[in-house]
This record gives C-alpha cells, sequence and structure tokens, in this order.
C-alpha cells in the first residue's frame, strides 16, 4: 500500500489517456517521486534528446508518503530532461497539488509528445481528459487556476500550471501550483509549455492508505515531536521562514552579492526576515501577514506578505495589493543581494510576479545581476535594454524586467535566455554564474567551502537542495564543520545528496532534515510501504537514485568537464568576512568524492559500483 | 461536564492535519475531502479558518430530519448521524445554517461531526493548538486572558 500502483500515461500528440501499473520491481529499488520517475525516465527517453522536442517526456510523480500524515507529505515532483540545463531535472513542489493527485488514485503521470493545439490535463479519480485551453493560454497561473475553477464551478479542484512565461519559451519557466508553491528549477515549465499542455486540474477522492496503520502513527507521531521540539524547524522557520538565514548568511562572509563580485551585502539587514517582521512607520502594518503550511506541515514556514499600498509597484494596481506568497530566502537574495537591489517591497512584487507568471526567481534574479555588471562594464547599454538604466541596486529596474520576463516580452526575452546563454550572446559567458547551465542559489561557495563541491557535482545543476551542507558548515546539524576547511567535504557532500534523494523519492519535504536524520525519516517509509525500509537500504536507494542521474548526465554528454564553478569562484578570493582572501577550494574536494563515490578519475561509475547498486 | 471544540484561526497555519486527522479517525484512510473539519484558505487576506459543526442545542439537521436518523449523544452533547437510518435526503444540509453536515457520494449516507465520542482527532492532530476540546462553558476562555493580560499591561504602562 501508500503506493496506488497506478500511472496515468498521458499521450499529448495522440490525445489519449490511459492507465497502466507501477512496475512494484522499480518502486522497491527507487522508492517513489524523484528516483522512481526519474528510473521511469531515463528507461523511456534518450538521453540525447532536445529538451524542447516531442520526444522529450515529462512526469509528474508522488512519494510513497504523499496523502499521509506524515509531516510535511503532500509533496510531488516534475521529472524531465530540463530546458535550462540539458540535464536530468527534477524539480520539487509543496503546497496541495502533491496530495490531490494521490487522492486520484496516481502515483504518476507521464506526458508524452506534443499537442497540435494548447490544451490542459483534467482528472478526476479515475477519469481523465485532455481539455481545450483555448481561453487559458495567453493567461497567467493565478488567472488559470482562478479560471479552471470557475468553469468547472468546482473551488476544490486544485491545479497544477504555467504562466505566460512558459507559452513563450523562457528558459526558466515553473509548474506553479496553488497560486505561489512551484517546482521551481531548471526550466520544468518550459517543457510543459512546450508540449502545448497549459495546465494539470484534479479532484482526488479516494483516500490514502498504509501498509501497518499502527507502526505508522507510531513513527509518525514520534516525528512530529522531533520537528517540533527542535529550534529550527520548531521555532526559527515557522518565525522567520528561510528568510531567517539572510543575515546569518551575510555574516558567514557567504551572500554572494552583485554577481558574486562580493560576499557581504551592505543592506542585507533590509532584505531580511527580521524586515519582513518590521511594522511600517507609513501604516503600522509589516510585509509578513502570517506563516502558512504546505499539506499535512507542522513546520509551516511560508511566507504570506503584502506589499505596501503607497509601493510604487502597486499604488495604482490594486491586484497586486492583496496578500500573497511571500519572500523565501533563495528569491530574497537572487531578487536582492545578487541585484544590489534593497528595496523589501520591490523585492517582494518581483516575487508576486515570478509566481503568477511562473518563472524561477533564482534563475531570473541571478540573471538580471549578471546583465547588471555587464551593463555597468559597458558591455551593455540602454539600446539594448530598450532604455532601462540597469545598474546594480535600481529596483524598478528589477520590477519592470520581472514583468518583461514573465510575459517573454521585451528585453525580458533576452533576460528569459538564463545567464548562461544571455552572457554567452554578449560575448561575456564567464560572467554567469551557473552549473551545468543553472545559476547558483543564495550561498557562496568561497565561504561555504562544501557547497562548491555541492554545486560542482549536483545534478540538476548548481542547486542547494540536493546536498544542503550549510546544515552543518553554518547551523552544525548534524555536527559543526569548518564552513573554510576542505577537509572532510568530500564526504559530507556525498552522504548529503544520498540522504536528499530518499527524501525527495518519498514524499517528504527536505527542510525536515534540519531536525530529522535517517533514523527518523526510515521508521515512517518503512511503516507505509510494504518491503525492507531500514536506514541502511533508504541509504543505497539514495546512492543508486544519484548514480542513476550521473548516470543519465553522462549519455546526454556531460563529462567530468562540467563538475566545475566558475572562475571567479575559483580564482578571485573573496574580499571581506570570514573567507576574505579564499577562493573555493574544489580541486582539493573533487578527486577524493569521485573516489568515495566510486568513479573513475573521470567521474564515471566504475563497474563495480554499477554492480553494487544494481544499476 | 461537556467539551467543545474551540478554534483560534490566527494560530491555524493550513497545514490539514485535522482533516488528515478526521478522515482516518471515520474513514479508516487519508482522505481529506471525507474530512467532517475543513480549513478555509482565505488566501488574499493571509488567513486560514478552519470551520466544523458546532452542536448546536437545537440542532437545525435533527429537528428536520425525517427518520430520526440524528440524535444527541447525552454524554457529548454531540449530534450523530445513524447511517442505519439516513436515507440520503439530504434535508438536513440544507437546513444547517452552517454546511457543517454533508452527503456523502461513496456511502449514500450524510456525514457530520461526532465529536469522536469525546476525543476529537483533528485537535489532538494540531500542531499549533489552533483546535482544541475544552470546557463547553468557557470556550473564551483563552481569548479572556489574552484581553485580560494587555488591561494589566495598558494599567502598568
Amino acid at each position: 500500500m501508500s503506493w496506488t500502483r497506478k500511472i496515468l500515461r498521458v499521450d499529448l500528440t495522440a490525445g489519449t489517456c490511459a492507465s497502466e501499473p507501477l512496475n512494484m520491481d522499480w518502486a522497491k529499488k527507487y522508492l517513489g517521486q524523484r528516483g522512481l520517475a526519474t528510473k521511469y525516465f531515463t528507461e523511456e527517453v534518450n538521453p540525447k534528446v532536445d529538451a524542447l522536442s516531442p520526444d522529450n517526456k515529462m512526469i509528474m510523480a508522488t512519494g510513497p508518503l504523499t496523502g499521509t500524515s506524515a509531516s510535511t507529505a503532500g509533496r510531488y515532483s516534475v521529472i524531465t530532461k530540463g530546458a535550462l540545463t540539458g540535464a536530468i531535472a527534477c524539480s520539487n513542489s509543496g503546497g496541495f497539488f502533491g496530495n490531490e493527485m494521490k487522492n486520484a488514485g496516481w502515483d504518476m503521470i507521464i506526458f508524452e509528445g506534443k499537442s497540435k493545439k494548447p490544451v490542459y490535463l483534467m482528472i478526476e479519480n479515475d477519469h481523465a481528459e485532455l481539455l481545450d485551453a483555448e481561453n487559458y493560454w495567453g493567461k497567467s497561473v493565478w488567472d488559470t487556476e482562478e479560471g479552471i475553477k470557475v468553469d468547472h464551478q468546482d473551488p476544490l479542484i486544485r491545479v497544477a500550471s504555467i504562466g505566460i512565461s512558459g507559452e513563450k519559451g523562457v528558459k526558466y519557466a515553473c509548474v506553479v501550483n496553488d497560486m505561489h508553491r512551484a517546482a521551481g528549477r531548471s526550466g520544468v515549465g518550459t517543457v510543459m509549455g512546450s508540449k502545448n499542455l497549459k495546465a494539470v486540474a484534479i479532484r482526488g477522492t479516494l483516500g490514502v492508505q498504509v501498509d501497518d496503520a499502527d507502526k505508522f502513527f507510531s513513527a509518525v507521531t514520534a516525528g512530529k515531536s522531533v520537528l517540533a521540539e527542535n529550534g529550527v524547524t520548531g521555532e526559527g522557520l515557522p518565525a522567520f521562514g528561510t528568510q531567517v538565514l539572510m543575515n546569518v548568511i551575510n555574516e558567514t562572509g557567504a551572500l554572494p552579492t552583485r554577481n558574486f563580485k562580493d560576499v557581504q551585502f551592505e543592506n542585507a539587514n533590509d532584505i531580511s526576515a527580521e524586515a519582513m517582521s518590521a511594522v511600517r512607520d507609513s501604516d503600522g502594518k509589516s510585509n509578513l501577514i502570517t506563516n502558512g503550511a504546505c499539506f499535512g506541515c507542522t513546520i509551516a514556514c511560508g511566507r504570506i506578505s503584502q506589499i505596501e499600498r503607497t509601493h510604487y509597484t502597486v499604488a495604482d494596481r490594486p491586484e497586486y495589493q492583496k496578500a500573497s506568497g511571500g519572500l523565501e530566502y533563495e528569491a530574497a537574495w537572487a531578487l536582492g543581494a545578487a541585484t544590489g537591489v534593497d528595496d523589501l517591497d520591490a523585492l517582494t512584487f518581483a516575487n508576486f510576479i515570478c509566481n503568477e507568471q511562473g518563472i524561477d526567481p533564482i534563475t531570473f534574479g541571478a540573471t538580471v545581476g549578471a546583465a547588471m555588471e555587464m551593463f555597468e562594464d559597458g558591455v551593455l547599454t540602454t539600446k539594448d535594454t530598450g532604455g532601462i538604466e540597469l545598474n546594480f541596486g535600481n529596483a524598478k529596474a528589477l520590477t519592470d524586467l520581472s514583468e518583461l520576463t514573465g510575459k517573454g516580452e521585451g528585453f525580458g526575452v533576452e533576460i528569459g535566455l538564463g545567464s548562461k546563454l544571455f552572457c554567452e550572446k554578449y560575448g561575456k559567458p564567464e560572467l554567469s554564474m551557473s552549473v551545468k547551465g543553472q545559476e547558483f542559489p543564495a550561498y557562496d561557495a568561497r565561504g561555504i567551502q562544501g557547497m562548491g563541491l555541492a554545486y560542482a557535482t549536483s545534478n540538476r545543476g548548481a542547486c542547494h537542495l540536493r546536498g544542503y551542507t550549510v546544515a552543518s558548515e553554518v547551523l552544525g546539524i548534524p555536527e559543526k564543520t569548518d564552513p573554510l576547511a576542505t577537509d572532510g567535504k568530500a564526504g559530507l557532500v556525498k552522504a548529503f545528496q544520498d540522504a536528499t534523494a530518499v527524501v525527495d523519492s518519498a514524499g517528504l519535504c527536505v527542510f525536515t532534515t534540519f531536525a530529522w536524520s535517517m533514523e527518523d525519516i526510515a521508521p515512517q517509509i518503512d511503516a507505509a510501504c510494504e518491503g525492507d525500509w531500514s536506514v541502511e537500504n533508504c541509504m543505497v536507494v539514495g546512492e543508486r537514485i544519484w548514480n542513476m542521474e550521473r548516470q543519465f548526465n553522462l549519455a546526454a554528454g556531460f563529462t567530468d568537464k562540467d563538475d566545475t564553478l566558475p572562475k571567479r569562484l575559483l580564482k578571485d578570493a573573496a574580499k571581506t568576512g570570514p573567507a576574505k582572501g579564499l577562493a573555493s577550494g574544489l580541486d582539493k574536494m573533487l578527486p577524493e568524492y569521485y573516489e568515495l563515490r566510486g568513479w573513475t578519475v573521470d567521474g564515471v561509475p566504475s563497474n563495480e559500483t554499477v554492480d553494487r547498486l544494481s544499476l | 461536564m461537556q467539551k467543545s471544540l474551540s478554534i483560534e484561526p490566527e494560530k491555524c497555519t493550513g497545514c490539514l492535519q485535522c482533516e488528515l486527522a478526521c478522515s482516518y479517525e471515520n474513514e479508516g484512510m487519508f482522505n481529506p475531502s471525507k474530512s467532517r473539519i475543513k480549513v478555509f484558505d482565505f488566501h488574499e487576506q493571509g488567513r486560514f479558518v478552519p470551520y466544523t459543526c458546532t452542536q448546536c442545542d437545537e440542532a437545525w439537521c435533527m429537528h428536520a430530519c425525517p427518520v430520526n436518523a440524528i440524535t444527541q449523544d447525552v454524554a457529548t452533547g454531540a449530534k450523530i448521524v445513524s447511517d442505519d437510518r439516513c436515507v440520503g435526503c439530504k434535508v438536513c444540509t440544507i437546513a444547517c445554517p452552517f454546511g457543517t453536515i454533508n452527503y456523502n457520494q461513496s456511502t449514500g449516507k450524510v456525514i457530520k461531526c461526532d465529536l469522536c465520542g469525546g476525543a476529537p482527532e483533528c485537535a489532538k492532530a494540531c500542531p499549533t493548538d489552533a483546535i482544541t476540546f475544552v470546557d463547553a462553558n468557557w470556550t473564551g476562555l483563552e481569548k479572556m486572558r489574552n484581553w485580560a493580560a494587555k488591561t494589566d499591561a495598558a494599567v502598568q504602562a
């Protein structure tokens, strides 16, 4: 149980929907969601495929715990070959859509081919059909979601959709569900748009069951207590959200600023959690209205924010004066520190637009940061930017570009390329702060050395959600390591990567791992699912998933040469803070990492490793 | 002494653990669509509000039922639907001013909160104490305490 044991296969070319049984042999080896969907994907798709061709597929997948009462167990992932990266992509989202899909009786939906005209998939439990999306094409995520609910006269429908960005081919379009929750990275929404698939709308009423209910409740209750009693998941995240990190990471000297020219932002406090909670003199209110939870989450780190009514972004636009999804740390960093913009409400507005039109705020902000550097260096002029004065710190430039990029208009088309293609196009490839085409998140690899290795080796390009060694290096979870040291980081990165692959495959949120170790997680999976889900086996499954993703990327054409960082991080030392004088020591960590992984010196899983993991 | 569900929306995060617990208790599976308690997300105001039956003394649903399928549990005060008697006519769903009794298509009967026999699972599952099960005479106690504390502070200031 726990798996529904059913897959929905949607052939967009033929316009058909068909049910098929889940391959349970694979489920026992790859668990669910990220692992299991990637197994299906790698079996069915040629790694060399163009991400935007009809031959690419896109899978929406839940985990076995999705829809149960385990804390945070409402998640789903979108698996495809990423439009931004050309690497394996797996973007994970919270909200309520994942639970609805599971309650409708589906472990996975596999989309293949390309529809001739815009369509959306409507699912009511066993019944699935493709419907004409003519009325929604050209509309934002927010209007699409609302429109589908109104047109079907059913406010309980859950919707995942793309905005105009995904239709227009912006390279880092997201799939957004429940207004402001996104499968955000690597351009999974761009792939969805390339298939003329506007939205997936679901009503599910069938229920979810677990294998051993008594054991499950006991494990889940214990897990919830651990989260409640932990300082990060019990206090810090509910009160301040992930934004609790802004000042902490700035003090660590690892807050990349102005396209990574600096590692500390002088105005970090102005865009921090503290600023979001501060009461404004003008109207006696704060940016933060309340915290909010995703399905089943007892942490509730989500931010619901409201922009001051007189702020330039919303003064004449009442539709943006309402509360909506506020700034998380990565978005606040990318829209703020990476661009040098310190206007909190401007960042909140840009964040609203990223949600409304479905663009990844990390890649968007980082690309604007790179463009700002090129503008200040004279590589770009107002002739290129359509008149926008693209200096660091220009809030208006940032908010204008969020709308242009979200709609794929004007200079937004260029910003919509992502920093790699953009910087190459304008002759400055070295200014793209990315790995495998995907931009870094909010931790500088000079000030937190382990993250440099995590970025360089991440299977979906630079990312904080594939191996979050910040937990150990900055927060001391599970134990404190020196952020400036390279010793021991290879093992740390591998352990985080493998464990995260399990969490992402179970239906859980990775934020639980601030408090939970595999000793807390495995018993919950074991009680819900048949088969052996001991701590030891879970870690093998995690390692197996990691290696499977690696093999796909190697077959797609990536090599060990792509396991690197931009020259700026490898050569230019940090100018201030605890890491002053230090560049990334990637070369000291990478060979040991390959060895620990059981890979050759060229970064290829050895035959022994392939055999050991039964790949 | 009877107890009542006390709901404080300002503490709710919208996680739906109450709906999960309610559906498991009543349906033997995790199925929020069959929950007797429902959380509403007023997204544009940033408010989450759990809502369920308040167990009216003179319950409209009970009086409206033509086959006496709804009776009062004397011990808990809950109005309870007898599946054996309910004919699925839905008159109670029209009579209830609050919408907290609803038809269940898969059984052909109506469902409503029955206070889980005196130990409501939703209150046990709520991680933020937005739903508690307290002395029916003193559901306002916590609110009174909060205002009392403010009064005290004002005097000191």
